[in-house]
């Protein structure tokens, strides 16, 4: 049992901190240069065949540098491409990994960075699309970049050719825990089908999925975002001096900023279980997803609370950097579901059954 | 990143899980603060001993069975999930022993060690005084050399468990001209020292739980003192970060006591939306603080020690257990207040005790606040909040 990354994965995110930190620089570009957006990407597409595990450090790193590119909803178009092989796979995934053409999956009805997008997918009603943008829809973080959906396309699944008819797994209302791809559940660990998805019941449980897995590296993100808050904020309050001493030196002070670092800290392990159990194709994954989003999104804007607070009035302006974090922390922990959304969620896989609770491990 | 355990691993569960449940007694114990549940825990403690189970991190010649940091989590999971008593023995396991380890001579540890795993003797801690509660460093008692030891004297108070233990463990000031945390000395005491008084203080349940504990000239030798003279502050400290940050709370308590709630929960059926939420997020907490426990121990077996940090677990754990019985009494309603010698009381009004209990977390152990303000300064690096004037410089 081990909780913790690897040195090289580890290494990773420091090489993409470093990136990030540059100024001037096209960032999106720097993490394509190193690879950021082909390790969900099978090998044999091109990619480097890693998982969700590989990028923690990276989505942490880019929530601390409030990088508005759309790296969570390009990777989970990814995993879903993949998930669903075919020619979509076959078309896209080179080109994801190659840095060529961003693919996005939105979740909800306005579309993030649409204007950057090659293909945008997306769900309605239990049903695969693509959608089209059409006019912007400014959010109050304008690194958002929110576009209306003018019009959707339903993707037909490529058709069964390896599953046997009958072996697909039940929609997944009847059964969110299992929400995973094809073929997860015998081998305890995430395998992107051979065959693609077989039919309706799969695709609709690849988008339960595609959500979770949004809400899981979302989670992640804003644990990076909050992080860095509470630096930027104990930062400000060690400099800051009133009534002859740093602000920071004031219990009151400390008090907002030492419970938003409890917060952090103990929303960081849940996120990263949730990458843990979407990549390995977990039976509690759904659940995981939603409590480490639910975690991650309350952490974040109480910390975005408390770092406003503790700056006072120069944090209420646009002339100092913190308003960046507080819009990311904001918007995100009302994308790909708000806290009380998954709240409910967690509340219904524990209370609606009376099955034994599972904890994995 | 691998979550799964080792199949050793697994075994040491399903013996864990069987000793258990063949061992567990079927009703619960008297609380452990009156005198019939006392006995009974410390005979509770002397079966899990003969099982080898009372201590199992320890080292085999002092009474454990040398397990590993994930054994003793699998260990503790088991333990609660089993519905098994409180520990009486925990002062001595969790605070005293890691520091008899690291500082204690081999023939200290032998003649102490033991017996605290078997229950035989119960230890109480000597923290608190009337003058000191989360101000360690303001202890007053005294200790002052003669023949062949020292004499103590002074007062120490909220004394868990001490009305009926047989030894203290505590902080003395060695050096009359010290101040602060110099010239303090870590003493092991007997309590049936000529020249010691306890009398039980009453805690909200109603039971003694605490103790206050006057020293009058008690005579200790040498051989009890632990860690050196005047180095009580460095031994007290060396500990409280590496072993509250992982060992003191293990998170199997917790998720019995989550789990227990969603069954409450579903059993009550029909709840409204802010107790189903409220339920949900008991029991998220428990599990962050079970995820949180496997980095902390993954961290330590990579080699990290324990910091300031385990000052974010303390906050975290107290008030995460506080909100569940809060949240366990608003579901029970009108029998929410009912105790246990109440023929309508739900689980032996467990729920409530708990509640009493838990409400104690944010302050024992030094308190939320300054747990906070340790947060705030150690790990945030936050400038240091004014002191006095006589110490400025």
């Amino acid at each position: 049992m081990r909780f913790g990354l690897t040195a090289e994965q580890r290494q990773f995110g420091t090489v993409a901190a470093e990136l990030l930190a540059k100024p001037d620089t096209d960032r999106w570009a720097a993490l394509t240069d190193l690879g950021v957006p082909a390790v969900l990407v099978p090998e044999e597409h091109g990619g480097l065949g890693g998982d969700e595990i590989d990028l923690l450090p990276v989505l942490e790193e880019a929530g601390r540098a409030a990088l508005p590119d759309p790296l969570v909803e390009s990777l989970v178009a990814t995993r879903l491409l993949t998930a669903l092989g075919g020619s979509l796979a076959t078309e896209w995934l080179p080109q994801i990994a190659s840095g060529e053409s961003l693919v996005l999956f939105a979740d909800g009805p306005y579309l993030p960075h649409a204007d950057r997008a090659a293909l945008i997918l997306t769900e309605r009603n239990g049903t695969l699309c693509t959608a089209t943008p059409g006019a912007p829809q400014p959010s109050t973080d304008p690194a958002r970049r929110l576009y209306s959906t003018t019009a959707i396309t339903p993707v037909t699944a490529p058709s069964p050719n390896t599953t046997e008819p009958g072996t697909s797994r039940p929609p997944a209302d009847a059964a969110p825990m299992t929400a995973t791809a094809p073929g997860a559940a015998e081998s305890g660990a995430f395998r992107p089908s051979a065959g693609g998805a077989s039919g309706a019941a799969d695709v609709r449980s690849l988008l339960v999925e595609a959500r979770d897995r949004g809400a899981a590296l979302t989670a992640v993100y804003l644990v990076g975002v909050a992080r860095r808050m509470i630096d930027m904020a104990v930062e400000y309050t060690r400099e800051r001096t009133q009534f002859g001493r740093p602000v920071g030196s004031f219990q009151a002070v400390k008090h907002h900023l030492a419970n938003a670092l409890v917060a952090v800290e103990f929303a960081r392990p849940p996120a990263y279980r949730a990458a843990y159990s979407l990549a390995r194709g977990s039976r509690t994954a759904s659940r995981d997803a939603s409590m480490a989003k639910a975690m991650a999104s309350e952490a974040a804007l109480q910390t975005a609370r408390a770092a406003l607070q503790v700056h006072g009035a120069i944090g209420y302006t646009l002339e100092y950097d913190l308003h960046h974090w507080l819009r990311r922390a904001w918007t995100l922990s009302t994308a790909w579901g708000t806290p009380t959304h998954h709240h409910r969620q967690v509340a219904s896989l524990l209370l609606d059954s009376e099955e034994p609770l599972e904890r994995l491990p | 990143m691998d979550l799964a355990y080792t199949p050793a691993e697994e075994a040491f569960r399903r013996e864990a899980r069987a000793w258990l449940a063949a061992n567990v007694p079927a009703e619960p114990l008297p609380s452990l603060d009156t005198p019939e549940g006392f006995a009974a825990h410390r005979e509770w403690e002397r079966r899990l001993y003969d099982a080898r189970l009372s201590v199992v991190t320890w080292p085999e010649e002092y009474g454990g069975r040398g397990a590993s940091l994930a054994e003793w989590l699998i260990f503790e999971e088991e333990y609660y999930l089993a519905g098994a008593p409180g520990r009486v023995g925990q002062n001595g396991i969790f605070l005293l022993a890691p520091s008899l380890l690291e500082f204690g001579t081999e023939e200290q540890r032998r003649r102490h060690l033991p017996p605290m795993a078997s229950g035989e003797e119960v230890w109480a801690q000597g923290w608190s005084e009337p003058e000191a509660g989360s101000d360690l460093a303001a202890v007053r008692s005294r200790a002052v050399r003669t023949d062949g030891g020292w004499l103590l004297s002074g007062q120490k108070t909220w004394s868990s468990r001490a009305a009926y233990a047989h030894w203290l463990f505590g902080l003395f000031r060695t050096d009359p001209e010290s101040a602060r945390h110099h010239g303090l000395t870590y003493f092991l005491v007997p309590l049936d020292a000529p020249g010691v008084t306890v009398r039980g203080i009453r805690q909200l349940d109603g039971e003694p739980g605490f103790a206050e504990v006057f020293f009058d000239e008690v005579f200790v030798p040498d051989d009890q003192v632990l860690g050196g003279v005047g180095e009580g502050w460095r031994v007290a400290m060396s500990t409280t970060g590496s072993e509250r940050g992982l060992t003191l709370r293990s998170p199997g308590r917790f998720m019995a006591a989550a789990d227990r709630l969603v069954s409450l929960a579903r059993r009550i059926g029909d709840l409204g939306e802010a107790e189903r939420l409220e339920v949900a997020r008991a029991w998220m907490n428990a599990d962050a603080y079970r995820l949180f426990t496997f980095q902390t121990l993954t961290r330590v077996r990579d080699g990290a020690t324990i910091g300031p940090e385990s000052s974010i677990n303390k906050v975290f754990w107290s008030e995460m257990d506080l909100h569940l019985h809060e949240t366990a009494l608003r579901l029970l309603g009108p029998r929410a207040e009912l105790t246990g010698a109440a023929p309508d009381a739900v689980a032996g009004g467990r729920w409530l005790d708990g509640f009493l209990f838990a409400l104690s977390g944010p302050i024992y152990g030094g308190t939320n606040e300054i747990q906070r303000n340790i947060i705030a300064e150690r790990v945030l690096g936050m400038p240091r909040e004014p002191r006095p004037a006589k110490e400025s410089q």
